[in-house]
């Protein structure tokens, strides 16, 4: 590990000749220096992990590198089609594009109406000159996916493709571009096991016919095994640009961080009574995409159930179901082992905490305080109002007590919540569902976009929560996570919900056969 | 090139800098048209200040003037808050006039501390329930609240006409399309003798106070602005969001109402097809001006009234159209516009380098 940034490239000693070169570039936005003095240097053909925290840097430097914002000082050279490095223009997306740099973002850009042909050509032939081009378009896209091996339909709405499809789509619409280097941000978190296979041979391909691929992700296994140089950001600057070789995931995960990670034990759970039973219960209507036909699940006070899958497979209307959003359309659904109605407050009242998917949409109003999220399920008990009046002073107390257990780091509960962190963001979601102790916990991607230490604090809250005796519902699709909390793991598969198996029995290749509904092959 | 930076959070001098600024800009601009006009600009202003707060009478016909822009200001302040577009205020401010002079004019005998308050709640129910019309049928079915409160103002200024031509007219008004007036014990008194200034005002600035109070410190006003913000994190959270909208859609038709039933018991004394110059209407400026704030209102209806009172004097005394009046209500509202996109964004310069 070195943390020189003068010497870009000591970490890859390397023959192949530079496409990229970030020199020096820093970028301060107020206090904060996003970005400080960072130098790389990216060759033909090399796969290159770069690894950060949120507010690590990462994304400020893409946004640079693609002129969505300028540097306040560094120099960007890129190889022209001669090779010679010229340098590339701050400030405009145009000329990165122009100059070959492709990306493909965690949430793809495409018309979803559009077919995959019509997506790749978009903005690259006058679509009001019907024909123009055409036939040779369609002769290059055929010769990409022959060589890079990505084998996608063409010719129906992207829409209708399956995300791992999508994706497809999204990296040969890069490709016919002749992108030399390629951007993947996050590009297996919407994939199951099998796909990412897939995809990381498919990277492996392209880097062997000289493109420079920059691969982005928080799965330290996958970086590991698939690239052979891993650059880690930590407070914006650079503190790492080493080989993959001979680095561990303990280490990467301590650089990232900057201090040891303890590695958690599993314990087991301690199953008790019922605290939630669905039998044959349907929820949304056919054709609907994501919904639930005759899913069946006991949930038992102590453990952690896990329901793995591909997002779109139904966890929506589970979760919506659990939460009380969308009633049961058949079946029978039972908390604690009393049939309940549907509604947010039926289940509040019913002892269910809620966690959702989106902290951002459903979990928080981002112009109202932390405070004010934070009793936002509770306004109308005693000890939040007196005669409609809010009791302002009570309130806010409970809400700096909340603070400082649950460690939110922010400058105090009258902030609006969107000036938190994601992280923050969720502690306070995690403060305001485990207060009242409740004895059924949705959790719904409870960790997504989070970083490694503010993860780390969810999964122990959601242990100690089962430890306490409440059954935790874990909806993921981050096989890692459930393999790490949960006692047992069903599988979600185009509305179907599987057995939940005791997750020492399983294994990750298995659950990922049936993630992509290959039942069969999986028994 | 210029790019806009989304800010972290608003300094509280530049949400309060932003309206004074936008006003000072828009009766900056209207120079332009008033120097087109021939106009002598200087003196122009001049009069025009003169004509709004020169003298104790010009104070009181601003203040009178301010009076139902505060109280339609309200109303759509608390509607925009919770993300209800009211654009029918002008409807029913006019509903709660026709109540008002239903209630006021003859129909009930009653001593005056029983008669005036029943004008006065007769308005705003009258307001009210116009507006939970179109919000009942937003919840429910999802209509479009701009189209249906919009059009409804036709359809109330057509009733209200017939009802002037019809039923209501004063026999006595020499065939003119009025009402009868009201009886003396349904009239808001005059603030000081001599001068039209009514209680009408104090009762507006008293409801600015309380709907401050009520959206800052109740539980109800919470989650309407939980509702407003975010209604589906609201929903997730257990907030009763159709019962919440509800709730607003009384609260604005119901001040929407006040101004109308406040015009007629305490200026006008009967009602007119032109009772209202468009007090609906100028109230969605007015709440904009005023970034939303209840309190904000006050100041923000006393300015817009004051450019009206003004611009009618000073258009009188140098022969320059009074129209003039809602070109600057238009342009403090385009400049206020500009303004909020300010508090929201920062602005940069970029200079693009070429390669």
């Amino acid at each position: 590990m070195h943390s020189d940034p003068s010497r870009p490239d000591s970490g890859s000693p390397n023959s192949r000749p530079l496409v990229l070169s970030l020199a020096g570039i820093t970028k301060r936005f107020g206090a904060l220096t996003a970005n400080n003095a960072i130098s790389l240097d990216i060759h033909a053909g090399e796969i290159v992990a770069l690894l950060g925290e949120n507010g690590a840097g990462k994304t400020t430097l893409m946004s640079i590198l693609f002129g969505h914002y300028v540097a306040d000082e560094g120099t960007i050279h890129i190889a022209d089609a001669t090779g010679a490095l010229v340098p590339l223009p701050g400030g405009s997306a145009e000329a990165a594009l122009g100059a070959g740099i492709g990306m493909v973002h965690q949430h793809f850009a495409l018309a979803e109406n559009l077919t995959g042909y019509e997506n790749i050509i978009l903005g690259t032939v006058p679509l009001w000159r019907p024909g123009f081009g055409r036939a040779a378009a369609r002769r290059k896209i055929a010769g990409l996916m022959r060589q890079s091996g990505l084998a996608v339909d063409l010719d129906i709405p992207v829409g209708r493709l399956s995300v791992g499809e999508q994706q497809r789509v999204e990296i040969l619409k890069a490709l016919y571009r002749d992108v030399r280097v390629l951007i993947l941000d996050e590009p297996t978190a919407v994939l199951t096991p099998q796909e990412a296979d897939g995809l990381a041979d498919t990277v492996r391909r392209l880097a062997a016919s000289g493109l420079a691929v920059i691969f982005i992700s928080h799965k330290l296994h996958e970086v590991l095994a698939l690239c052979e140089r891993i650059v880690v950001l930590r407070g914006g600057a650079k503190v790492a640009d080493r080989p993959a070789l001979g680095a561990s995931r303990a280490l990467l995960a301590e650089l990232m961080v900057g201090r040891p990670i303890p590695t958690r034990q599993r314990t087991a759970g301690h199953p008790g009574t019922s605290v939630l039973r669905l039998a044959e219960v349907d929820v949304g209507r056919p054709g609907e995409r994501d919904r639930l036909t005759g899913a069946s699940l006991d949930l038992r006070t102590g453990e952690i159930v896990g329901i793995a899958g591909v997002s779109g497979n139904g966890q929506g209307a589970l979760a919506a179901l659990v939460a009380g959003l969308q009633p049961a359309r058949a079946g029978v659904v039972e908390i604690a082992g009393q049939a309940v109605g549907s509604g947010p407050r039926q289940r509040l009242a019913a002892g269910v905490g809620r966690i959702p998917e989106d902290r951002h949409r459903d979990g928080t109003v981002g112009a109202l305080s932390v405070a004010e999220n934070y009793v936002l399920e509770t306004i109308a008990a005693p000890e939040n109002q007196r005669g409609g009046f809010m009791k302002g002073r009570a309130i806010r107390e409970r809400a700096a007590a909340a603070i400082t257990a649950y460690d939110i780091r922010c400058p105090g509960p009258d902030v609006a919540i969107r000036s938190l962190s994601g992280g923050n963001m969720q502690k306070v979601v995690l403060a305001r569902v485990l207060e009242r102790a409740p004895r059924l916990i949705l959790a719904h991607q409870p960790t997504r976009g989070l970083d490694i230490g503010a993860t780390t604090d969810v999964h122990r809250r959601l242990l100690a929560a089962r430890d306490r005796g409440a059954g935790v519902l874990l909806i993921s699709e981050d096989l890692d996570e459930l393999f790490a909390l949960a006692d047992r793991i069903a599988v979600i598969h185009a509305g179907h919900l599987s057995e939940a198996l005791p997750a020492e029995g399983l294994d990750v290749r298995t659950v990922g056969l049936m993630m992509a509904g290959h039942a069969g092959e999986a028994a | 090139m210029i790019r806009f930076i989304p800010r972290e959070r608003t300094p509280l001098w530049l949400s309060l800098a932003v309206p004074v600024g936008a006003g000072l800009a828009a009766l900056l601009l209207t120079a332009i048209p008033l120097a087109l006009a021939g106009a002598p600009v200087l003196r122009a202003f001049s009069l025009m200040a003169q004509g709004a707060a020169g003298s104790g009478f010009a104070l009181a016909e601003t203040l009178t003037r301010a009076t139902p822009l505060i109280f339609t200001g309200l109303a759509a302040a608390v509607a925009f808050r919770a993300r209800l577009w009211n654009i029918g205020g002008e409807g029913q401010l006019y509903a709660g006039a026709l109540a008002a002079v239903a209630i006021g004019a003859g129909a009930i005998t009653a001593p005056s501390w029983i008669l005036l308050p029943m004008v006065l709640i007769g308005g705003a129910l009258a307001g009210a329930a116009l507006l939970l019309v179109p919000v009942l049928f937003k919840t429910r079915f999802g209509a479009d609240e701009v189209v249906v409160t919009l059009l409804m103002n036709f359809v109330v200024m057509l009733f209200v006409q017939m009802m002037l031509e019809g039923p209501m007219k004063d026999e006595m008004a020499l065939g003119w399309p009025q009402s009868a007036p009201l009886v003396d014990e349904a009239v808001l008194p005059r603030l000081f003798e001599g001068l039209r200034l009514h209680w009408g005002l104090v009762l507006a600035v008293v409801a600015a106070g309380l709907l401050h109070v009520f959206m800052s410190r109740t539980v109800w006003g919470f989650r309407i602005r939980a509702v407003g913000e975010n209604a589906r994190a609201a929903r997730y959270a257990g907030v009763p969001v159709g019962a919440s909208m509800a709730l607003v859609g009384v609260l604005s038709g119901g001040l929407a109402g006040l101004a109308g039933a406040s015009e007629v018991a305490g200026l006008k004394g009967y009602l007119t097809a032109d009772l209202s110059p468009g007090f609906g209407y100028a109230g969605i400026v007015v709440a904009t001006l005023a970034n939303l704030s209840p309190l904000g209102v006050v100041p923000s209806a006393i300015f817009i009234a004051g450019v009206f009172v003004g611009a009618d004097s000073m258009s009188r005394a140098i022969g320059v159209s009074n129209y003039l009046a809602d070109l600057v209500v238009a342009l403090a509202l385009l400049c206020v516009l500009i303004g909020g996109l300010m508090t929201r964004f920062r602005i940069a310069i970029v200079h693009r380098e070429i390669a």
